[in-house]
């Protein structure tokens, strides 16, 4: 703990130098050791995609359980914001956050388009932003900043992830399938695009057909009897939230027995509905439940007889971000002035992730492992991702190098 | 692209140019009877779609969903006519279309509080789960099957209803003028109450319909009420043989371009171009369509009212 007086010198010394850093700075300082951490966690809550909002801020609040409200010894607050899954609304309500709640972190988001409209905000202001999903590339890579983190991933990576596997082939019904011709499906937008890139970086065979559908598609069965008909060896899909749904369970509908390879597709946030339809289908991943680390039994554990339902990545991650922060602020005596020691801090990651291992990269994006995950029932009958093989190790991703971080 | 193919596409487009027409009749009905835009009808398929998850998740049994979700949708329709809409039919359009909009985020938002913002599941029922093998490698779903029979059946059923019953010849009456049928002495509410409550059935039909092919999510009417105005307008406000037709044609149109566009730009383009050119085409092939139909028939292809 920082003694009162100390904290006042370095008050006098900031404000002699910066003033406009400072004045930032200061109430953060004048609030003393006792006043609590703020932290602003932003998720999406409403609206069709709000199921993957929930996931995140359970598991950072199952986290914040288990740490009994603290980070680093200090009381700890959150505060949740509901981004709307809108651009305009998320910076509106941040912004709230930053300047009349002042938070001390921002944590959270799902969707990218969110993130990259409020990272320029939350940084300019010196504040702490950590990602615990979105990861798009550009942060990663050229506008990478010194105030930002992820605990997840960049997007591309999980896409790449199966375009690998696929090289080696799958274990479908105990026997392996070499997948030399592949169909990729994707909706039609940005992510559904960086998703098919993102395969084909990495997988060797002929991609036969890119099909593009409109992200409001809710009926698939044209686009299952044009694959039905050109009978690939495999295909690659990103059909995040109700898209999955449909896709997955129409797919088994149409008997289509061709292996399914995907990313955000089959995760615990859509599986309820999937139901019996997703069993069998494989994903990349970073995490799953059945990882057998000692803190992920008791994540997993306790976010079931918390919430009564599995959780997925998005919880996970999140889960990571509020040990991270808590690892990060004790490691500063709960001094939160001083940014560059607070980065330091976090640079660290002196925490015992649910993943295992757990380091960060230059770039600020962790450097960890990949899996092949493929779903399964659980002994309660719930339905899960349970890892198959690990396709990266110590992983870092393709745009850390691009990254020049600048000094804080 | 094989003839087989071509017929299997054909078949997905009929199937869901039936559900169109489900949701369209009562959007119709609604729109030339009374003159009132409803955009809350899309909702009424939601609801139909929760009814049924929520009704077989409790009993287990899909017949037993659809049997209980067409009363329940019909009352809820109702009292939503009793509570908001009844207040709006004497407006203008403008403050129909805030009212009902409105009515969509508090029944979206709604179904969200008491369900959950995850997507739901509807199984299918037992006798009609498997399917019909069309093609090495790909059944055609016995259920949706099922949906086409249903819907030709409800279409009969209605043509029925709309042309052979003295009902039926009070709402073509109240679709071509309906001052001059209240002149007449019909209680013209009360009609309107029908229509209206009939309406949101046959949406609420379509919904649980829906509902074990689709996931059961909030929002999920939204998508559909854009193509059911799209089939209101090709079809002829008011007529219920034009939403018929108009929406075997939207469903033939949206999913035959789906999967023909994309190979046919491939004659022009080069592979991956075809793609997403072909892909952002195929997505606006029906209103190029509807845009076609009205330059040459401004009323659409069944106009009701004269005049």
């Amino acid at each position: 703990m920082t003694h009162p007086e100390t904290g006042f010198g370095r008050r006098a010394l900031l404000g002699a130098s910066a003033f406009g850093a400072t004045a930032l700075a200061l109430p953060g300082l004048a609030r003393a050791q006792a006043a609590p951490v703020k932290i602003g966690l932003v998720a999406v809550l409403t609206g069709p995609q709000a199921a993957l909002g929930t996931h995140l801020r359970d598991g950072f609040q199952l986290a914040m359980r288990h740490l009994e409200n603290r980070l680093g010894g200090r009381p700890a607050e959150v505060l949740v914001i509901d981004d709307e899954l809108r651009p305009d609304a998320a910076v509106g309500k941040v912004r709230a956050a930053l300047e009349r709640d002042r938070c001390d972190f921002i944590v959270g988001v799902v969707f990218s388009n969110i993130l990259a409209a409020i990272i320029r905000p939350v940084t300019e202001t010196q504040t702490f932003l950590i990602s615990t999903n979105a990861g798009p590339s550009p942060i990663a890579g050229r506008g990478c900043s010194p105030f930002f983190f992820a605990t997840s991933y960049v997007n591309d990576q999980n896409h790449a992830v199966l375009g690998a596997a696929a090289n080696d082939g799958v274990e479908v019904g105990g026997q392996m399938r070499q997948i030399r011709r592949a169909i990729i499906i994707t909706p039609n937008y940005q992510a559904g695009r960086d998703a098919a890139a993102g395969f084909k970086s990495t997988f060797r065979g002929e991609v036969m057909d890119e099909i593009y559908v409109p992200l409001t598609t809710t009926d698939f069965s044209a686009e299952l009897a044009r694959i039905a008909a050109a009978r690939p060896d495999a295909i690659y899909t990103f059909m995040p939230g109700g898209l999955g749904v449909q896709f997955v369970r129409q797919y088994r509908q149409a008997g289509i027995t061709i292996p399914f390879l995907s990313a955000f597709t089959v995760d615990e946030a859509v599986l309820p509905a999937q139901g019996e339809a997703a069993l069998g289908l494989f994903t990349g991943t970073t995490w799953t439940p059945t990882l057998p680390t000692e803190q992920n039994a008791r994540f997993v554990n306790d976010f079931l007889g918390q919430y009564n339902y599995v959780p997925a990545s998005y919880a996970a991650h999140a889960y990571d971000s509020a040990f991270l922060l808590d690892s990060a602020i004790r490691r500063v005596n709960g001094n939160l002035a001083d940014k560059g020691a607070l980065r330091g801090a976090i640079r660290a990651a002196d925490f015992r992730s649910v993943r295992g291992g757990f380091r960060f990269g230059s770039n600020h994006f962790p450097v960890q492992d990949f899996w092949l995950a493929r779903v399964g029932r659980r002994a309660d009958g719930r339905f899960q991702t349970e890892h198959v093989r690990k396709v990266f190790e110590n992983a870092v991703d393709p745009f850390a190098a691009e990254c020049r971080m600048p000094a804080g | 692209m094989t003839t087989q193919l071509l017929l299997i596409q054909a078949l997905n487009g009929l199937q869901l140019g039936i559900l169109l027409f489900l949701i369209a009749a009562g959007l119709t009905l609604v729109f030339g009877v009374m003159d009132f835009i409803n955009l809350a009808h899309g909702v009424q398929y939601m609801i139909g779609a929760y009814l049924a998850a929520w009704i077989a998740g409790a009993t287990g049994s899909f017949w037993l969903a659809l049997l209980l979700a067409l009363p329940l949708a019909l009352a809820l329709g109702l009292l939503l006519e009793f509570l908001v809409f009844r207040h709006l039919y004497d407006r203008d359009h403008l403050q129909q279309v805030l009212a009902t909009f409105g009515v969509i985020l508090v029944l979206n938002q709604g179904v969200k509080a008491l369900f959950g913002a995850a997507p739901l599941q509807v199984p299918m029922p037992e006798a009609l789960t498997g399917g019909i093998r069309l093609m090495e490698g790909l059944l055609y779903p016995t259920y949706r099957i099922a949906i086409i029979a249903g819907g030709l059946a409800t279409a009969g059923l209605l043509w029925w209803l709309v042309e052979r019953t003295k009902v039926g010849m009070l709402v073509r009456a109240g679709a071509t003028n309906a001052p001059m049928v209240a002149a007449l002495g019909v209680d013209i509410r009360r009609l309107f109450m029908i229509v209206f409550g009939f309406g949101a059935m046959l949406a609420g039909f379509a919904g649980v319909l829906a509902a074990p092919i689709l996931s059961v999510e909030p929002g999920m009417g939204d998508h559909l009420l854009i193509l059911a105005f799209v089939v209101i307008v090709i079809g002829g406000i008011g007529s219920i043989r034009g939403a018929f037709v108009a929406a075997l044609l939207v469903g033939l149109v949206e999913t035959l371009g789906r999967s023909l566009v994309p190979d046919l730009m491939r004659l022009f383009l080069s592979a991956s171009e075809a793609r997403q050119v072909g892909a952002a085409i195929a997505s606006m092939l029906v209103y190029i369509a509807m845009a076609a139909i009205l330059a040459f028939r401004p009323a659409g292809l069944f106009p009701v009212r004269a005049g």
